[in-house]
């Protein structure tokens, strides 16, 4: 086990070193890597391209003999293949036949009818040409049957006989049928296929010429018709050759012919990869990358994901690459089609080693150096790939020792493909992936909020402290639900499926047990013939299973043992000097010199002599084919040609007509058939490309067409939203706009900074340190605890004035906002002022008496004086009388409150509010009344955040420190009542205390160093209490006795966001952007997940989901249990980072002067309310959700209440 | 509501919500999938002389055999469509890892299956067979695991191959070496694992058209 830890260890820290040199010079690394890649393709080069043009190797026909089986070596210039007997020796007899002299009285067809017709007396005249009694039918290639599917071909192409091909097939070499035949060129033409085609046609076969030069058509101007007559011979006997060639140059000689007859070309074919035979291939690669797709746009969080799914194309295509090259290099020559075979490794190997490797280094802490991050990532997922590696190794290698060839030669590859493949992405994709954090890091920078300031913010809020937000990108307001297809399933499987894969490797395990067993069974079931099958298979080099046939089928029957006496040592020269002995009709030819200059000159160049090379490089596979004999990677001899001039007379060809020739229409198509031939391969690319153009389109359509919804950040514009145009989803529903009007609560004067509700009550703070109390239900101003000291002594609450005042009730709640807005023109300064406008007294007519004047002045202290008495008690405009005119904001410090310390937290249970100051100071004060109860001055560090829970006050300190208060009343326990209609059970009870109560606020404990730094949150719930500080640790505590329970390590950055809930769950949010779940009960981590660049605003959970929002503006969603991200959801720059959970499913978030409300089941925008007219600026930083379907929130310096009732009908 | 909703849907998007339509697109999508995979794997089978069709490969793939994709494609549709249809009336949705690189993936396996039926050179026919049909399974095991697509592949596996026998008994085509009556005897696998590959396609299609309906209700 310590081996093996050390192992571990050592590999962790080489990874990580590793990872750091990637990180810290790409650029060279990318260069080495590129240089290396290039190294080991270097080998390909000398490999043949993969065409399948066949190979050409010339020989002398004078020493010819027939190649041996064993290589000899000596013969360096011998190619490989070179051995052993070709398949067969290709004679063709290249006859040129033209009416001559030519005389207007004949037709079109004369051209080629009669030379046509003479081919059958040629052909009779092979076919019994006899040489010292070898004849044909000895020496000629025996076929049998033709393939069982070719029955349209079997009136045309010979069986059970001699290979020998010519025109003369057409009309089964008869001449009757010929005669009698009415249309010659419809005979022709009708075995053409239709369309398209890619191979040797039969009529390229039969007339062994390409198709343009053959003459045979109406409309030729040479008027010479060109066909050949192609035997194919099993055995080289050179002497029946020469006399043939002797015999047929002296029937029908050729004047000016000076053809070279002294090479013989062989001519090796390649394993033929036609159009079929890529189709598919150009199928497995193009899923393949369709694969790849799919998988590498689930990489997340990285600034260029088209970037690194190329990289990762390119890791997985050199491998490839380097693989065969270093296989060549070694003298391996690949057997096995590697290109075929790689596809499917490919898919089970090549992409989760780079998918995990990204997940690693992008959930490594943003807040690390690139470098660090790039090592730690890579460090962390070492072990797993290291094993992996090694686990696949060592099934290669029980694969390799099976000692069966053809498995042997795949694991070697596969190795050598797996060690490159590793070699890439430690290397080649790791530092891809470094510069692109960097570059994200970057961009980062660029967005991101300004560093904040040391150690102590200096306004802890309840939240962190708030920057300005950048002002807002016109960016679409989209969601980016990252499973388009899952809506209905509220989790997204994909990113399941891609984590669990990731994390199990499933595929990958399936495939190495799947290979393990596959290997087994072969081993088993029959280790020795199968290895002989496939020894045999291997060194034959023949993949073609023809099943049927053994591999030499087309060979060895047909090469005789003793051969090589055939060899001859001279043949006779072009001038035929010994006659056949064998009689044949000898036919006069023409006289050429008779023929006029008009006639049609019968040429022999040295075009002619290879006439075969302008045929189609199938020609040859094809005719074969036919007759189930494979060329792929064998030779076929082509022996020099035989020419063969025929001049007919015009009479001659005037005899030879059919009656219908006269009157005989031209078959239209003709040219067009003549060009197939020579767009063959353009044809054979364009096809190839057309299939991969269409599965590309069609895979395309089937993912686009029926996925309208474009979750994606460059989906459908929205523009910036706008008050009124809301954000309407891709099926042009749009949320409707009127059900939800906020209610604004206005009265502070500057930006509120503190909010807290106990359900009942809403307790507010401003900048000033105006604390405002509201009735929750109706929006109602109840208490107003101004800074100034004036504290109201009036021992009537508003509760009365309230029930009383009569002008506005709790039912005109409506009219409320409405009202407000009316009177806007008042400066915000002076609002802490009564209105004195209707003490102005406009109407002079009735002005005082003069006396009054005359004795002391006007006095306008009365007048004043009474307004503000009659101002005081009137619940809407609750504004405290305040001293006129201008109201300094700083004054003289009274006997019991703290005035110049600004508020830092407050809390509000019952109607207690908890007051932390900056000074140091709590505070306790009546909420209705508004007066101060109770205050503490035992610290004098700022309290950054309060919890107030049952009859206990926690308040953090800014050094750290953490103060249990224990709220003590000293009245009868009796009057401890509680309040709130007894059907809301669910409310914690809320002890209200009445105004008669001595309440003090003993500090029962205080741990000094709860944390190094200050503490940043603060929450209670559940008799604990959770802080969280900037020393990285969360830390909870018992309440009763204040003990610390756990001290929970595990964020490497300042904690920003706790949640605590009466299930006792929690989670916390750090700066790293990790989200922790913690098991209150054990102390222990329950998940850790990575989920935000930069802070984590904001955390809330249901009973399923985690919710969170951070400074990146995303808001994730997150599986409770498994901690699984769901989806997550891009918001507006800048857009604050409160959240709210309203019901189970219905989120709320604060944005740009508006909230909006998420089905959180599908990630649905359900409705936006916007808060004010001047939505711009204004962003929503705080969010408390009340518990009757309100929610409130700050919205500048004003409140809003919304409610949602419609919201939760529609859930509902 | 209900029309005021669909009004506002362009009309694409109603058109791609209306039942029968969206049924014809995904049967037209299904028999375009039928087809492309009918002419690439048959390419393969015939390329090695596994099937015999008439002579010269491309031609009798676009003319005389032309019959063989078109019915391809429709059993493709008929059982792209079959598939969902199944899950609900059976009311067990398939939830494994429906996404669309894994029904990428599944393609892939199913075209390396058909690869090595007609490649890879077995020693016997029993283990080609044998082989061929573990790699089926496994390919339902990987991509499917419902019972039910594994009861639906079996049969109709069983009834494809049925119609094979028949087809090649009327002289129709032929195989070059039958070892199991007239077929061979891995055919039934390459059915097995095509059913399931074309289930897998069509569930994910309509699972399109489901998110689309559920939208809808959601909405009335």
């Amino acid at each position: 086990m310590t081996v093996r830890e050390r192992i571990r260890q050592n590999i962790s820290a080489a990874f990580y070193r590793h990872g750091l040199l990637c990180a810290s010079y790409p650029v060279p690394i990318i260069l080495f890597t590129s240089a290396s890649i290039l190294t080991c393709c270097y080998p390909l080069l000398k490999l043949p391209l993969p065409g399948t043009g066949p190979v050409e190797f010339t020989t002398g026909v004078r020493d010819y003999s027939t190649p041996s089986h064993e290589s000899q070596g000596d013969l360096s210039e011998r190619p490989d293949w070179y051995r052993g007997p070709p398949v067969a020796y290709i004679q063709q007899v290249l006859v040129k036949a033209a009416v001559s002299p030519w005389d207007n009285s004949l037709v079109p067809v004369d051209v080629f009818r009669s030379p046509l017709g003479r081919v059958f007396s040629v052909l009779e005249e092979i076919r019994n040409h006899v040489y010292t009694d070898r004849s044909l039918e000895a020496l000629c290639l025996q076929v049998t049957d033709l393939l069982p599917g070719l029955r349209r071909m079997q009136a045309v192409l010979p069986e059970h006989g001699c290979l020998l091909v010519s025109p003369g097939n057409y009309w089964q070499n008869r001449r009757d049928l010929f005669d009698a035949d009415p249309d010659l060129l419809k005979t022709v033409h009708q075995h053409e296929p239709k369309g398209l085609h890619t191979s040797a046609t039969l009529k390229d076969l039969l007339f062994g010429v390409p198709g343009k030069q053959t003459g045979v058509n109406l409309y030729s101007k040479k008027r010479v018709v060109t066909y050949t007559i192609t035997i194919a011979l099993s055995s080289y006997d050179a002497r029946f050759v020469a006399s043939l060639r002797a015999r047929l140059k002296q029937l029908h000689p050729s004047a000016n012919c000076t053809l070279r007859e002294d090479h013989m070309v062989h001519v090796h074919f390649k394993e033929e990869i036609g159009i079929a035979e890529l189709i598919p291939l150009v199928t497995t690669y193009i899923i393949l990358f369709a694969y790849i797709y799919f998988s590498t746009r689930k990489i997340d969080m990285v600034k260029s994901k088209w970037g690194l799914a190329l990289a990762a194309v390119v890791t997985v295509l050199s491998s490839l690459l380097m693989s065969v090259g270093l296989c060549t290099l070694f003298g391996l020559t690949p057997t096995l089609n590697g290109g075929e075979i790689f596809p499917y490794l490919v898919v089970v190997i090549g992409l989760e080693n780079v998918l995990v490797l990204t997940k690693s280094v992008v959930s490594t802490p943003v807040d690390l150096e690139v470098k660090l991050r790039i090592a730690q990532g890579l460090s962390n997922e070492s072990w797993s790939i290291m094993k992996n590696m090694a686990t696949e190794l060592c099934i290669i290698l029980i694969g390799y020792f099976t000692f069966v060839p053809a498995i042997q030669e795949f694991c070697l590859f596969a190795v050598v493909g797996l060690v490159s493949d590793f070699f890439l992405q430690m290397f080649f994709f790791t530092t891809v992936l470094s510069i692109d954090i960097r570059r994200m890091e970057l961009a980062d920078l660029n967005r991101r909020l300004p560093a904040e300031a040391g150690m102590p913010p200096p306004k802890p809020g309840p939240l962190r402290p708030r920057e300005t937000p950048p002002p807002p990108r016109p960016s679409p307001h989209t969601i980016t639900l990252q499973a388009p297809a899952f809506r209905n399933l509220r989790l997204p499987k994909r990113l399941r499926v891609v984590y669990f894969l990731a994390r199990t490797r499933l595929a990958q395990r399936i495939i190495m047990v799947g290979t393990v067993i596959w290997i087994g069974i072969l081993v088993y079931t029959d280790p020795a013939g199968l290895r002989t099958f496939l020894a045999a298979q291997v060194s034959e080099q023949s993949p073609l299973g023809e099943a049927g046939l053994p591999p030499h089928l087309g060979v060895a029957p047909v090469f005789p043992g003793g051969d090589p006496t055939s060899t001859l040592s001279g043949l006779p020269a072009p001038e035929p000097t010994p006659l056949p002995e064998n009689q044949s009709q000898g036919h006069r030819a023409a006289h050429p010199e008779v023929a006029p200059v008009s006639s049609p000159q019968i040429t022999w160049g040295p075009e002619d002599e290879e006439l075969w090379r302008r045929l189609s490089f199938r020609h040859w596979p094809s005719l074969f084919s036919y007759y189930n004999i494979t060329l792929a990677k064998r030779y076929i001899s082509i022996l020099p040609v035989i020419p063969v001039t025929l001049h007919l007379s015009p009479q001659e060809a005037i005899d030879t007509r059919h009656p219908q020739d006269t009157h005989h229409a031209p078959p239209p198509s003709i040219k067009t058939s003549d060009l197939q031939t020579d767009l063959t391969l353009y044809k054979v690319a364009a096809l190839g490309l057309f299939a991969g153009v269409v599965l590309v389109l069609l895979l395309f359509c089937l993912y686009r067409v029926l996925c309208p919804r474009n979750y994606g950040q460059n989906g459908v514009p929205h523009g910036r939203r706008r008050r009124g145009d809301l954000p309407c989803d891709e099926y042009g529903y749009s949320p409707p706009i009127s059900e939800i009007s906020p209610l604004l609560l206005r009265g502070h004067s500057m930006d509120i900074e503190c909010l807290a509700s106990d359900g009942m009550l809403l307790a507010s703070c401003c900048l000033v340190g105006h604390i405002r109390v509201w009735d929750a239900q109706t929006g109602d101003c109840l208490t107003v605890i101004p800074n100034n000291g004036l504290r109201r002594s009036s021992s009537s609450g508003c509760w009365e004035h309230r029930d009383g005042g009569g002008a506005v009730g709790g039912q005109d709640v409506d009219i409320f906002p409405i009202r407000r807005r009316t009177t806007p023109a008042r400066p915000a300064l002076f609002g802490d002022q009564p209105d004195l406008t209707p003490l102005i007294d406009t109407n002079f007519g009735l002005s005082p008496p003069s006396q009054a004047l005359s004795s002391s002045g006007f006095d306008f202290g009365g007048l004043v004086e009474k307004a503000y008495q009659e101002h005081e008690p009137s619940p809407t405009l609750a504004f405290p009388p305040s001293p006129p005119p201008v109201l300094p904001p700083e004054l003289p410090p009274q006997n019991n409150g703290d005035w110049d310390s600004s508020v830092w937290a407050m809390e509000l249970r019952g109607n207690l509010i908890a007051t932390g100051r900056s000074s140091g100071k709590l505070e306790l004060w009546d909420a209705v009344e508004g007066s101060l109860r109770c205050s503490n001055e035992d610290g004098v560090s700022g309290i950054t955040a309060l919890a107030f829970l049952n009859n206990r006050i926690v308040a953090a300190r800014l050094n750290g420190s953490l103060d249990f208060f224990t709220v003590e009343i000293t009245k009868p326990l009796g009057l401890l009542q509680y309040r709130g209609p007894p059907g809301r059970g669910s409310l914690p009870p809320s002890p209200c205390y009445s105004s008669e109560d001595v309440i003090s606020c003993q500090l029962t404990r205080s741990v000094q160093c709860a944390h190094q730094k200050p503490i940043t949150v603060l929450k209670a719930a559940a008799g604990r209490v959770v802080t969280g500080s900037q020393d990285h640790t969360v830390r909870v505590y018992r309440l009763e006795d204040s003990c610390c329970l756990f001290t929970l390590q595990g964020h490497s950055g300042g904690i920003t966001a706790i949640y605590i809930d009466q299930t006792m769950v929690l989670a916390s949010g750090g700066q790293d952007g990790t989200i922790c779940v913690w098991d209150v009960l054990t102390g222990s981590r329950v998940s850790h997940v990575y989920g935000h660049r930069g802070d984590v605003t904001s955390l809330v959970c249901t009973t399923s989901c985690i919710i969170s929002s951070g400074l990146d503006d995303l808001i994730c969603i997150w599986d409770r249990s498994t901690g699984i991200k769901l989806y997550s959801i891009q918001q507006e720059v800048g857009c604050g980072a409160s959240l709210g959970v309203i019901s189970e499913s219905l989120l709320v978030t604060g944005g740009q002067g508006c909230v909006s409300f998420w089905d959180l089941n599908y990630g649905d925008l359900l409705q936006t309310v916007y808060l004010g007219q001047s939505s711009e600026g204004q962003s929503v930083r705080q969010l408390l959700v009340l518990d009757n379907a309100a929610i409130v929130c700050d919205f500048g310096s004003e409140l809003s209440l919304v409610y949602v009732p419609s919201v939760l009908e529609k859930l509902d | 509501m209900y029309s005021g909703a669909l009004m506002r849907r362009g009309p694409y998007i109603s058109m791609i919500t209306n039942r029968t339509m969206n049924l014809l697109i995904r049967a037209a999508m299904l028999f375009m999938v039928g087809v492309f995979l009918a002419l690439v794997l048959n390419l393969l089978q015939v390329q090695r002389n596994v099937t015999l069709f008439p002579p010269d490969v491309l031609s009798s793939v676009f003319s005389s055999a032309w019959w063989v994709p078109p019915c391809c494609g429709t059993a493709a549709a008929l059982i792209g469509l079959l598939y969902p249809c199944m899950d609900r009336r059976l009311g067990e949705p398939h939830k494994l890892k429906r996404e669309w690189s894994n029904v990428m993936r599944c393609v892939a396996v199913f075209v390396g299956i058909n690869h090595a039926s007609a490649k890879v050179d077995f020693a016997n026919n029993v283990q080609l067979s044998l082989t061929l049909a573990a790699l089926s399974v496994g390919l339902w095991w990987t991509f499917d695991r419902s019972r039910s697509g594994f009861g639906l592949g079996v049969v109709i596996a069983i009834l494809a191959t049925l119609a094979t026998q028949l087809l090649v008994y009327n002289g129709v085509f032929q195989y070059t070496s039958p070892d199991f009556l007239y077929i061979r005897s891995w055919l039934p696998c390459i059915f097995f694992a095509g059913v399931i590959t074309v289930g897998n396609i069509g569930r994910q299609l309509a699972l399109y058209e489901y998110k689309v309906n559920q939208e809808k209700t959601h909405q009335d």
